[in-house]
């Protein structure tokens, strides 16, 4: 920029100096669009039903800035001594799409039960009105079947840091897919309720109670296959989120 | 180098320079080191060794040089809050200058234009929370239009044994982190023995309707409250003779806490706000928000210690000193007050309805306020030029009924709105200076401060005269009082549960700049779609606020915008550069609630950038 092209020459300095400052990188204060890293530990516990351990855990890794990201969720349950019975894994991108909402796209792989399965997933992550954790989902596995979940959740303070969790999930398949015991229609429900203490804002153990259900043909492969198809059991565990 | 050759080249400078029978140095090094206060320990950051750094006096007409050095390992500034100065020298990286490397030194040279009380903080990353800050009181060329026989900076300020990135990264995980006062069941019940079940019930759904808490007052809790770095146990002490009038230049350099500031006893006589002479009011209690400044003048007659009481608009805590005849006395701390609860007065219709100016993909969305520079309400038709000539039957609330339109369309189930209390709900304080109010009924209070009902107006302690910006008027009538050449509208936008905050539903690393001409004078009309109270700070130049006192109407650097309410300001346009404007709570700047602000030659036009 010369000054050559200004009548003025002190407005050509001017503008020479905006220009220069113009191109630094933004404002060094300005973390406005940075990506965050959360790793949430929303379950780790150990459900217990006539003397039998089951491990559970469900957790998820956001890394995104405020309005785009990636999430990896991550849910299992594995008996007492193993084999592991279930274990899903989900690479998400995600946007989010509403105030309280994200949008989320991408792959699940059920490494657990076997056969593997590979799903692609479309699913909805957010705040609901009235202060329910939603995440729902729709999958459509390799083998061409599709199938929704539904998960709730919600916080009821007892004081500001007890706090008890009513939470509930549906399944429900379009198909069946019988190699992994899924049949048509509603094929599970599960409904808990923990209550826990916040020692920390970051780190909450508690107890609780799961009642689980297989529907229909589910039930049915359930039953041939020698499982139960309903259980109730106690529960103890941590949750946190760093 | 450039910027020497800049400051010659600049005549107005040139001219204040060649003036500068008054010169002085000062050296202020920041640095890093372990501090306990209150019994909350962490490195702080400190400026010469100190919490607050050392008080800056200054004369008016004086010519500074100001060496900063930045002894941390991590890049640094200092900004000089309040004062007019080039924009080269105002402190803020990326858009005054990059910054102050490790261990270098920024040497600050520009003239001292204005008298009054001002502070200066760090304008990189969350140092200023961290301890980075000090008071500047100016000595005025003439002679004060008030008299004092002595006078104490008081500085007020906020204290976390976390960082600055600890408190920032809560919040991003958890928005309401730190709210340990939040509803319960033990609560429901009390409610509903209080005023029964259904109305009870009825105030939660219409709360969880959408997702937001009556109890939001602070994002941020567990601070110690300090006055000129010192808690209230450690008790900073100004004494005085009985009968001398003193003078406290109060500054609020907390990152995140509004205080209500009042010493029992005493009658306080506010003189200046934002460094700039006031007529007298007396009041029994003032609010100051973050970054404002507040200069009083008392008497105490009595042989006697008088609280000096600051208390944390959340109610979490007082900043506490002593007015006192001798060292070491001391009063008990009164009780705190009842926390506020937001009321839905407090609610505009946009947080009520989900509408969502904070996380919307605004590329796609194209609205005006997108770009503040196309909000021309002449193009609207509303006759700028002119505002207390405009059409308030034409107008009325359109504020408002832009966002219940978009409701229906994007198909968000609007919040009941029968259930809530309409002359309360923001038409009210949507155009307070403007309005004829004899046409607009239920209208009430259009000059206060907070929505009608809501949750925040403050009170009194002692139920006597609370400061209100209404009864801010300027000592002397500002010279070139007109009416403004435009106007532009900015909405307070903010996505709460995610917590990042924007102006007109932007963020700033998502927004052009906002671009003034040198000359104009523009009218900034803020309108509060969030829940919580802004200050609103615009670098370089005066907000002149309008609260209906024209000509007299006091010029500041930093406004409290309340929740649900329109707040307007005339900017004249005086200074040329790129400037910084931005909500001064400090997490609320740091995740988008900021614009640059350009001011250009009126002969130049963007294209030649």
């Amino acid at each position: 920029m010369s000054r050559s092209i200004y009548t003025n020459a002190q407005q050509g300095l001017f503008l020479a100096i905006l220009g220069f400052t113009a191109s630094m990188p933004v404002a060094a204060d300005m973390q406005d669009d940075a990506w965050r890293t959360k790793f949430v530990l929303d379950r780790l516990e150990n459900r217990r039903d006539d003397g039998e351990d089951l491990r559970v855990w469900e957790a998820q890794l956001n890394v995104r800035s405020d309005y785009q990201g990636m999430a990896l969720k991550i849910d299992g349950e594995r008996p007492e001594g193993g084999p592991t019975e279930s274990a899903e894994y989900q690479l998400l991108y995600q946007r989010l799409v509403s105030e309280f909402f994200d949008a989320q796209f991408g792959v699940r792989y059920d490494d657990r039960p076997e056969p593997s399965r590979t799903y692609a997933v479309a699913g909805l992550q957010g705040l609901a009105p009235y202060w329910f954790e939603i995440d729902t989902n729709l999958y459509l596995s390799d083998e061409g079947d599709v199938s929704a979940s539904f998960e709730a959740e919600y916080d009821l303070l007892l004081t500001q840091r007890l706090v008890l969790q009513p939470a509930a999930e549906l399944n429900v398949a379009f198909s069946d897919d019988e190699e992994i015991g899924v049949g048509s229609g509603l094929s599970s429900a599960e409904l808990g309720l923990r209550l826990r203490y916040e020692l920390h804002r970051k780190f909450a153990p508690y107890v609780g109670v799961n009642w689980e259900k297989k529907f229909g043909d589910t039930a049915d492969f359930a039953r041939d296959d020698g499982e139960d198809t309903e259980s109730t059991t106690f529960l103890l565990g941590v949750s946190a989120w760093f | 180098m450039l910027m020497s050759c800049i400051k010659k080249a600049v005549p107005l400078l040139a001219g204040l320079w060649s003036l500068g029978a008054l010169a002085g140095t000062y050296n202020l090094v920041i640095g890093e080191q372990p501090l306990e206060i209150d019994g909350q320990a962490k490195t702080a950051m400190t400026i010469n060794g100190g919490i607050p750094g050392p008080t800056l006096r200054f004369k008016e007409g004086e010519d500074v040089t100001i060496n900063v050095t930045n002894n941390l390992d991590v890049d640094s500034s200092i900004h000089w809050h309040g004062l007019l100065l080039p924009y080269t020298q105002d402190g803020v990286p990326g858009i005054s200058y990059p910054g102050i490397r490790p261990g270098e030194t920024f040497t600050y040279r520009f003239p001292i234009v204005q008298a009054g009380t001002y502070w200066y903080h760090s304008h990189s990353g969350f140092q200023e929370q961290e301890g980075v800050y000090g008071a500047i009181a100016i000595e005025p060329a003439k002679r004060e239009p008030f008299r004092y026989d002595r006078e104490y900076v008081v500085m007020l300020s906020d204290w976390s044994a976390e960082t600055g990135e600890q408190i920032f990264s809560n919040l991003k995980g958890q928005s309401d982190y730190y709210n340990y006062s939040q509803q319960t069941l033990g609560g429901f019940l009390d409610d509903v023995k209080r005023n029964g079940f259904t109305a009870t019930l009825r105030d939660r759904l219409d709360w969880g309707s959408m997702r937001m808490m009556p109890t939001d007052i602070a994002d941020v809790s567990g601070y110690s409250f300090l006055v000129n770095g010192k808690s209230t146990d450690d008790n900073w002490t100004g004494l005085f003779e009985p009968g001398e009038r003193v003078r406290l230049r109060f500054i609020n350099g907390s990152a995140m806490t509004y205080f209500d500031v009042r010493i029992p006893g005493l009658k306080m006589t506010v003189v200046q706000a934002d460094g700039n002479n006031v007529q007298p009011v007396s009041v029994d209690e003032f609010r100051i928000a973050v970054a404002e400044t507040y200069d009083v003048i008392v008497q105490p007659k009595h042989e006697r210690a008088f609280s000096v009481l600051a208390e944390s608009v959340d109610r979490s805590g007082f900043a506490r000193g002593t007015l006192a005849p001798r060292d070491g006395m001391k009063l008990a701390l009164p009780d705190l007050r009842e926390r506020p609860l937001l009321t839905m007065a407090d609610m505009s219709m946009a947080s009520m309805g989900g509408m969502d100016h904070g996380s919307m993909d605004h590329s796609a969305m194209g609205h005006a306020s997108a770009q503040p520079q196309a909000m021309d309400h002449a193009a609207m038709g509303h006759a700028p030029a002119q505002p207390q000539a405009m059409d308030h039957a034409a107008m009325g609330h359109a504020p408002a009924q832009p966002q219940a339109m978009d409701h229906s369309a994007m198909g968000h189930a609007p919040a009941q709105p029968q259930a809530m209390d309409h002359s309360a709900m923001g038409h009210a304080p949507a155009q307070p200076q403007a309005m004829d109010h004899s046409t607009m009924a239920g209208m009430t209070e259009t000059d206060a401060d907070y929505a009608s009902g809501s949750g925040l107006a403050p009170s009194a302690a002692n139920g006597g005269k609370f400061l209100a910006y209404g009864d801010l008027k300027a000592m002397t009538p500002y010279a070139d009082y007109r009416a403004p050449d435009r106007e532009i509208e900015l909405r307070l936008t903010g996505n709460m549960e995610r917590y990042f905050w924007s102006i007109n539903g932007t963020k700033f690393s998502d927004a052009e700049p906002i671009r003034l001409t040198y000359g104009e004078r523009v009218r900034l009309r803020f309108v509060n779609d969030t829940m919580m109270m802004h200050p609103m700070h615009l670098h370089g130049m005066w907000q002149q606020l309008d609260k209906g006192n024209g000509r007299f109407n006091p010029l500041k650097h930093v406004v409290n915008v309340a929740p649900n309410t329109t707040l307007t300001v005339d900017v004249p346009v005086d200074a040329l550069g790129e400037w910084a404007f931005h909500c001064h709570l400090m997490y609320h700047m740091a995740s988008g609630m900021f614009r640059k602000v350009i001011v250009e030659p009126p002969a130049t036009s963007a294209a030649q950038m």
